[in-house]
């Protein structure tokens, strides 16, 4: 069934530090993703048609193009256009980064559009001046709206990352293709058995975090 | 006797119309004014004028002798003092019952926790909601969440209670409850201003009845006066609207 060449040498640890660099990416894109994301979809509500259309631009143009598109775009475009070299590994956050933004800034606007300001006027009629009103009112609402939605991003975002092999990454996915073919002659199999542990693998670590997501959106549900 | 609330040639427009025009209106302490009007007529705009949701183009605002000034720092200040219900019961729909009551006093006033529930506990006792204390808004009835945002503004202590259309959302089997929590407070004492369609609560509660036609006062006395004699054509129509 092809298993056995993931007991040969390091291999298994090979295609797990693979995973780790999947994660790794995904992690800080989301990190920063939920940073920007926080102050575009701020930025979204505020009634100024300039940065309402700005805004908008960018959220669709994020969203239609194709991640892979985009991350051609921005490792070998940018090098020669700009002349900047970046490692295949900035690019790749930087182009998740600039999805992530998209993404969750719509969840934001949308969260925080769903605030009735009767929420703002009842505490405020109760004393509680602005600062206070986010503190306590708004911004835990905003995050229990947000949270389950943001969470699913996270999943999806893992498992975009496998795009990243296209320009050189060794993520996960690469370092299968790389234990397949150095084991062509001696198992030919491999590619079934490579390729199943790398969908257990994805599983393991998307299945929890959908949970979560599960999770706090039943125990938020309102 | 002390007057509480002073509105002196109160103007609101928006842009060029105007909403509410050289309104005159003074509260006592422990009065309960009633204003009705037909939909649109600005009462609910007069309203949201005194507790500085809305900006007035003309006149002044006082409480207790003292002008709102719709700056910013003071206004938490004045508002403290003004407790206001709205017709959608906003309760805080992430915080329980006893934690939509307490958190103004533990967070504005700077109450004892402790205190400030045993306070909540007791106001929810005389209401019948002691035992949804730990419930969510969204596990009440709309009665319910109604009695509990009257509550959760008495924690204030404020000096005078705003009523805006607190039934108008309701389901007409839910009214009944919350007007009673109302007569009961008007019992008390307590200084309101009642905005409402419920012209049977308005003649109960009512020490002093207030009608607003087009943004302007247009006839104001007592309820027996107001119901059985009004003064002008206008209200006379008003009231005729509501009979069968």
């Amino acid at each position: 069934m092809g298993f056995e060449v993931l007991f040969k040498g390091s291999n298994m640890l090979r295609l797990l530090s693979g995973l780790g660099v999947a994660l790794r990416i995904s992690l800080v894109s989301v990190l920063i993703s939920i940073g920007a994301g926080l102050v575009l979809g701020s930025l979204m509500t505020v009634k100024k048609p300039v940065i309402n259309v700005l805004s908008k631009i960018y959220l669709e143009f994020f969203r239609i193009m194709p991640q892979m598109v985009l991350l051609f775009l921005v490792y070998f475009g940018t090098t020669k256009v700009l002349g900047v070299n970046m490692s295949a590994e900035t690019a790749s956050v930087i182009v998740f980064s600039l999805w992530g933004t998209a993404e969750m800034s719509d969840l934001v606007r949308g969260a925080l559009k769903g605030i009735p300001t009767a929420q703002y006027e009842s505490s405020y009629a109760l004393g509680l001046n602005v600062r206070q009103t986010y503190i306590h009112i708004i911004i835990p609402q905003i995050i229990r709206r947000m949270l389950p939605l943001s969470i699913n991003l996270v999943t999806r975002m893992i498992k975009t990352t496998g795009i990243v092999m296209m320009i050189g990454i060794v993520e996960i996915l690469k370092v299968g293709q790389q234990i397949i073919e150095a084991n062509r002659k001696t198992s030919p199999d491999a590619a079934f058995g490579v390729f199943a542990t790398i969908f257990v693998l994805y599983f393991l670590v998307c299945w929890p975090i959908s949970i979560l997501s599960k999770h706090l959106e039943k125990k938020w549900e309102s | 006797m002390e007057e509480i609330l002073n509105i002196k040639n109160l103007t609101k427009a928006y842009d060029d119309i105007v909403v509410l025009e050289q309104v005159n209106l003074t509260v006592h302490k422990g009065e309960v004014v009633v204003i009705v009007g037909p939909s649109g007529c600005g009462k609910s705009t007069l309203l949201r004028c005194i507790n500085a949701f809305e900006e007035i183009r003309e006149g002044t605002v006082s409480l207790c002798g003292e002008t709102i000034n719709p700056c910013r720092e003071k206004l938490n200040k004045v508002r403290e003092r003004i407790g206001m219900v709205f017709q959608s019961y906003d309760l805080f729909p992430h915080k329980t019952v006893l934690q939509n009551m307490t958190l103004a006093p533990v967070k504005v006033k700077k109450a004892n926790k402790k205190d400030a529930e045993q306070e909540a506990l007791a106001l929810l006792e005389r209401i019948g909601l002691s035992t949804k204390k730990d419930s969510y808004p969204r596990q009440l009835s709309g009665g319910q969440k109604q009695r509990v945002a009257i509550v959760r503004a008495l924690m204030m202590h404020p000096e005078v209670l705003l009523l805006d259309e607190i039934t108008a959302a309701l389901d007409p089997e839910m009214v009944r409850e919350v007007l009673d929590v109302v007569i009961n407070l008007a019992k008390e004492g307590r200084t309101m201003v009642i905005v409402t369609h419920e012209l049977a609560f308005a003649r109960a509660v009512a020490d002093r009845m207030v009608f607003i036609d087009c943004g302007r006062i247009v006839e104001e006395g007592t309820p027996e006066e107001f119901f059985e004699n009004p003064k002008t054509d206008r209200l006379r129509k008003f009231l005729d609207s509501f009979s069968y």
